[in-house]
């Protein structure tokens, strides 16, 4: 086990790398003059001539854009990661900050709605696939298809519309730290989670459905049942047992997802979560801002990749040695 | 005789395309004959293509028609799907989201397996470093949030149909690559393979016209699934502010505009939404249903029916 972690997170280096490099490389070619949106202008701006050619000078040496690419890549990179990614444009304070900032609300939300996420799939999921082919069975397959095809800012907008606005139950958009009042917290935070835990919850039931009926199919299912075990026990004692696995697994890569936080929904509930920044930061041109978004959400992605990928190892003996 | 590859050497092959194409078409029609989900996707679609393609021209209004004295009408026997804030008719409006929506949709979908399958064939036919660099590039694009990608992109290229096909496609390049490399690989070392090679074939010419028809089935798949997810990045891209902008007319944009006079103007909201939702609906439908048949363990099953 411990080889096989410290294999599977060696790969994950490469990656990395690879990932910071292509969002470096976003801001080389972004179209307009770095110096000028440092200073808050647009590079179409036309009062940006008034801008001294010292303090121009002076700045470009300061970004270091009169080194070469490569060398400023890996001033950049240096800096990342000792958590510097400049000053935010609009904000005129460290990048990381406004970042930090924002991380909260993204992990209310996203831990709410995987909670709901669980609550909802796990046992519905089970509970279709042991009544195989009877009304439970196609509720489920019902849910599945209405969590792929309808659109979650669709959902959003038609819950907000009944809970919000005809019933006056829910405020409809906002955000309450728990802190200040956990109450109102909690009711800013039900809509969204749940609009987003059900979204999770579809995608996370059809996985386990296809690996339910795989799972069926296997050779140790048909021994179990030749040896005589009841067609109930084989399926709760054993193909449960097996299909959770690739439960955890689905479970896992939404996680990423979750943390990372969903522009549509944040943006939907006018939400300050990372991804309402990284739109706000996008209208705004800040590109600081949007480099370190972005780069937050991708390495949270291969983190918790790797994090599943250890933990289905655990649980499935044949993936350690096979990889090993 | 010529020196073709394709019909060199086998006089009862040129008779086999023409036949396994007859039952090839029957077969699919078949299939959609018989399976309740296919037939109700495939219905959906049809309504909703001639929705976009022919309805404008079917409703008595201009989509960018403002009428200032019927603004905020609620649906009714004129005004089908009701009217927006300048009086503009929604169903008019609704039917111009459609034709973008597709073209958005079809382009991109189109385009990600242009450029994905060819280059999940070539690598891995070559192997070795090639192939392994493609694939580390792969799984850099697939670490990226397919939706931050879309972003990103079209905020780099800019709000047009053409970008959008770009941002939208690149994020499931890796997944036809994928697919195709998976079946060139378990392919490569069959028996027919090696007669091919046996008769002299070139490399290329096994690649594409003895490998590549193998894969066909679960690319099919992979595209119409990837309608699905095209029509809603589109549609979240606009409805973000960030996908195409006024006076083109989108879904989302249309959506994006609901959210202000949600309580003034429910249906500004549902109908697009349904638009939205039952053409998403249409396309998973059937490639549910197509996957399902390819695979040999649900279709005994049953699948989700």
């Amino acid at each position: 086990m411990i080889r096989y972690t410290l294999l599977r997170a060696l790969q994950m280096i490469p990656t990395v790398l690879l990932v910071t490099v292509v969002v470096f490389v976003l801001i080389i070619i972004i179209p307009g003059d770095p110096v000028l949106s440092m200073l808050g202008y647009y590079s179409d701006d036309i009062t940006a001539t008034a801008v001294p050619h010292e303090v121009y000078d002076r700045m470009f040496r300061e970004l270091r854009l009169d080194r070469p690419i490569p060398i400023q890549y890996l001033y950049w990179l240096g800096d990342a990661l000792q958590g510097d990614f400049g000053k935010s444009v609009v904000f005129r304070v460290p990048v990381i900050d406004v970042v930090l900032s924002r991380i909260p609300a993204t992990l209310y939300l996203g831990t709410a709605s995987l909670l709901i996420a669980i609550a909802v799939s796990v046992p519905f999921g089970v509970w279709a696939a042991v009544k195989n082919d009877t009304w439970v069975d196609h509720m489920a397959s019902g849910f599945v298809l209405f969590g792929v095809a309808v659109p979650g800012f669709w959902f959003g907008m038609i819950v907000i519309l009944v809970f919000a606005i005809y019933l006056g139950w829910l405020p409809s958009i906002g955000y309450v730290p728990p802190q200040e009042d956990f109450v109102r917290f909690l009711k800013h935070l039900i809509m969204p989670a749940t609009v987003l835990g059900l979204d999770v919850a579809a995608n996370i039931l059809r996985f386990q459905r296809t690996d339910f009926l795989d799972q069926l199919h296997q050779d140790y299912v048909r021994t179990a049942r030749a040896k005589g075990l009841p067609g109930q026990l084989v399926i709760w004692k054993h193909v449960l047992k097996n299909s959770l696995i690739a439960t955890v697994t689905v479970v896992g890569l939404n996680t990423a997802r979750l943390l990372g936080g969903s522009t549509i929904i944040e943006t939907l509930f006018s939400y300050p979560g990372l991804s309402r920044l990284l739109i706000e930061a996008i209208y705004a041109r800040d590109f600081p801002v949007i480099q370190a978004v972005v780069l937050w959400m991708v390495v949270l992605v291969v983190i918790v990749n790797f994090f599943v990928d250890l933990i289905y190892a655990y649980l499935n003996p044949r993936i350690r040695y096979t990889t090993a | 005789m010529n020196a073709n590859p394709g019909d060199a050497a086998f006089g009862a092959g040129q008779a086999a395309p023409a036949r396994r194409q007859e039952t090839l078409t029957r077969r699919v029609v078949g299939f959609f004959l018989r399976d309740r989900r296919a037939m109700v996707g495939m219905i959906l679609l049809v309504l909703m293509l001639f929705a976009a393609f022919a309805g404008p021209r079917l409703v008595p209004y201009e989509p960018d028609q403002p009428n200032v004295r019927n603004r905020f009408a609620a649906p009714s026997w004129s005004h089908w799907m009701g009217t927006d804030r300048s009086g503009r008719d929604l169903l008019a409006r609704v039917l111009a989201g459609a034709s973008i929506s597709f073209r958005v949709a079809i382009g991109a979908a189109l385009l990600a397996l242009v450029i994905g399958a060819p280059l999940g064939a070539i690598t891995s036919y070559i192997g070795g470093l090639v192939d392994d660099v493609t694939q580390r590039c792969m799984d850099a694009i697939i670490a990226f949030p397919a939706r931050l990608l879309a972003i990103v992109l079209v905020v780099l290229m800019g709000p047009s149909v053409v970008s959008l096909w770009f941002a939208i496609a690149f994020s499931s390049i890796p997944r036809y690559a994928r697919i195709v490399r998976g079946s060139v690989l378990d392919q490569k070392e069959r028996e027919y393979v090696e007669a091919a090679h046996a008769i002299g074939e070139g490399r290329l010419a096994i690649l594409f016209l003895y490998i590549l028809p193998n894969v066909l089935p679960p690319l099919a798949v992979q595209v119409t699934l990837d309608f699905a997810s095209a029509v809603t990045v589109e549609a979240s891209l606009s409805f973000l502010g960030l996908g195409l902008v006024p006076p083109t007319i989108s879904w989302g944009g249309l959506l994006n505009d609901a959210q202000q006079w949600l309580e003034e103007a429910p249906w500004l909201a549902i109908f697009p939404g349904a638009a939205l939702a039952l053409t998403v609906l249409s396309f998973v439908l059937i490639g549910d249903a197509i996957r399902d048949h390819l695979d040999p363990r649900t279709r005994r099953r049953g699948g989700l029916r």
